[in-house]
């Protein structure tokens, strides 16, 4: 889809603007719906205040001696030069880097951050080769996030849409609160996970903690190893050939499929008992999910 | 919100005092109202090192009459140290109100602990520590100002955990700052993050088993609470998972013995802690960015589960 102009945004109905931004603009019917990956998506980098970089041209900050705010205004800086590829070096643990980038990008940092990494992004692909701290992913909208390391808690809070990856462990509460898009985790992930999930798919390759998909409205959950107990209103449900094609496709995409294929995942899903907002009005039921 | 950390040598000693100053500083933002540091160095000769605050810092405004009011509750305290057949071999005092003992006592723990009781029935004064290895250090300001006015940088131990405060449910002072000491447990310390919801339940039960509580602070009740524990023979690490199922609340809690150093998180897990572990070095905070500031090196971390705990031997 080719990028739309600030101008063509105002001449637009809400519909049609929400559709050109790529945003999902389904009717809420109380049933499962679920968006498959679009390949043209990749060209959906329609704010109109986005930078035009090309992802050959790159660039390495120094974050040694920045503070959070100098690091996030220099990638701003750079992406405005035209810079497509940025590498954060020596971050240390930092916090908030790579905050709020709405635009395509390759930002690859190198070693680990720490609280609210690259959350409420839309569009970059991003490259972590160490550990994050809790909320990484937090409200992102798209793009991809990949760790090469472990994961803090809260990983992927309130996602929306995107890859959201970790190839070690993560913390508790994974994927709280999750509104959309993709969170895999290679290793294990602790309690609470999934909880008040609303749409979207979580995979765990390894073991999850007590209490996984506690009040989840929506959504999927696929676990690879032991579930330690499952939350209030997470069923297990079947997994299914489109689900097996899925999990293939995902894991096979980030190096994570396990050798003995995906048979034995076990998929968690609302069991929608919970379910009371269905006498609402649609505006009210919008504002819910 | 309270910053905690903690790190401990595998058989050897280094400057856990600077180390501990770069990571507490490195968590400033979590808690700018006090810090505090329970570091652990090598027992000399079997003496003791006494840790006591003779007043809060504020006390220090309220004028001229406070000098010799301090002064009078010295002398009584080191009175009582004589009757209790301790020899002051040394003593050092970084501010008016903050003072160390090195002390030479032939006694048993028991008599130790009994001289602190005594000495506390003085108005103003609390023992901050008693222990071989053990110094507890706490005071208003970040890490870097407490480290300067007690000479902490220079501080050569085995381990040692520490803390950065914003305060939330009781005051800005001293006696509310963490670390707290097991009184009257030699060499045993706790610091908190998070919050204890039955903390008053928890307290008049202590209370009526005859231990002392010095604040309000609901962090206090870990450390007396292991306190009550060990002195009924449970283990540190039993102690820890002990307290999982009867301490109701948020937490993560790091506690510190003479050559061990532990860790407990609640059922939840809601407190963070990041934890690193080599060969020969442990280390642990709140956040990365505290073991980052003593191993900027790129290394492997983790989040502990909730209901965790571990114990490390020094």
């Amino acid at each position: 889809m080719a990028s739309v102009t600030d101008a063509e945004l105002k001449e637009m109905s809400q519909d049609e603007r929400a559709k050109a931004l790529g945003m999902t603009t389904e009717q809420l019917t109380g049933k499962s719906l679920y968006i498959e990956f679009d390949p043209e998506a990749t060209d959906r980098y329609t704010y109109p205040w986005a930078y035009d970089v090309d992802f050959n041209k790159r660039t390495e900050i120094d974050t040694d001696n920045l503070t959070t705010t100098e690091v996030n205004i220099a990638i701003r800086d750079k992406m405005k030069e035209g810079y497509g590829t940025i590498v954060l070096q020596n971050p240390r643990g930092k916090h908030s880097l790579g905050v709020g980038i709405l635009n395509k990008l390759n930002l690859i940092i190198e070693g680990s951050c720490g609280y609210f990494g690259v959350g409420l992004i839309d569009g970059p692909n991003v490259r972590i080769t160490g550990r994050v701290g809790w909320s990484c992913g937090e409200n992102m909208m798209s793009g991809t996030i990949v760790i090469e390391k472990n994961a803090g808690s809260t990983f992927g809070a309130a996602m929306r849409g995107g890859d959201l990856v970790c190839r070690g462990s993560v913390g508790s509460r994974t994927g709280i609160d999750q509104k959309g898009g993709t969170i895999i985790v290679g290793g294990d992930t602790g309690a609470l996970s999934g909880f008040m999930m609303q749409r979207g798919r979580m995979v765990v390759c390894g073991n999850a903690g007590k209490n996984l998909g506690d009040s989840m409205y929506d959504g999927m959950i696929f676990v690879g190893g032991e579930i330690k107990s499952l939350g209030v209103d997470a069923i297990e449900a079947e997994l299914t050939d489109l689900d097996r094609h899925w999990l293939t496709r995902k894991l096979t995409q980030y190096g994570l499929m396990p050798d003995k294929g995906v048979d034995h995942f076990t998929k968690i899903v609302a069991g929608k008992q919970l379910w009371n907002y269905d006498n609402l009005e649609p505006s009210e039921k919008k504002l819910i999910l | 919100m309270c910053g905690i950390a903690g790190l401990i040598h595998k058989g050897k000693s280094a400057n856990v005092g600077s180390e501990m100053t770069a990571m507490l500083q490195a968590l400033k933002h979590r808690g700018p109202d006090s810090t505090g540091y329970a570091v652990y160095g090598e027992p000399k000769d079997g003496d003791y090192i006494m840790r006591l605050k003779v007043a809060e810092a504020e006390d220090m405004a309220k004028g001229r009459g406070i000098t010799q009011i301090l002064e009078t509750r010295i002398r009584e305290v080191e009175e009582i140290m004589a009757e209790c057949g301790a020899t002051v071999k040394d003593r050092q005092s970084a501010t008016k109100y903050a003072h160390r003992y090195v002390l030479g006592h032939d006694g048993d723990e028991a008599s130790i602990g009994e001289m602190a009781k005594m000495i506390e029935e003085i108005d103003g004064v609390e023992i901050l520590s008693i222990g071989r290895g053990l110094e507890l250090i706490k005071d208003l300001g970040d890490a870097s100002v407490v480290a300067g006015l007690y000479g902490l940088n220079d501080f050569v131990g085995t381990h040692g955990i520490g803390h950065t405060r914003m305060a939330t449910e009781s005051d800005v002072d001293i006696k509310s700052a963490h670390p707290y000491w097991a009184f009257p447990y030699n060499d045993v310390s706790v610091v908190h993050n998070g919050q204890i919801t039955n903390y008053w339940i928890m307290r008049r039960e202590m209370e009526r088993k005859g231990h002392r509580f010095m604040s309000n602070c609901d962090s206090e009740l870990l450390a007396v609470y292991t306190a009550h524990n060990l002195a009924n023979g449970i283990s540190l690490e039993d102690s820890l998972r002990k307290s999982i199922g009867e301490i109701d609340g948020v937490f993560t809690y790091l506690v510190a013995t003479k050559d061990q150093l532990g860790m407990a998180k609640d059922t939840m897990a809601a407190k963070p802690l990041v934890l690193y572990e080599s060969d020969d070095l442990i280390a642990m905070a709140s956040e990365e960015v505290a073991i980052r500031a003593i191993l900027p090196e790129e290394i492997d971390t983790y989040d502990p589960y909730d209901e965790e705990v571990r114990v490390w031997q020094a």
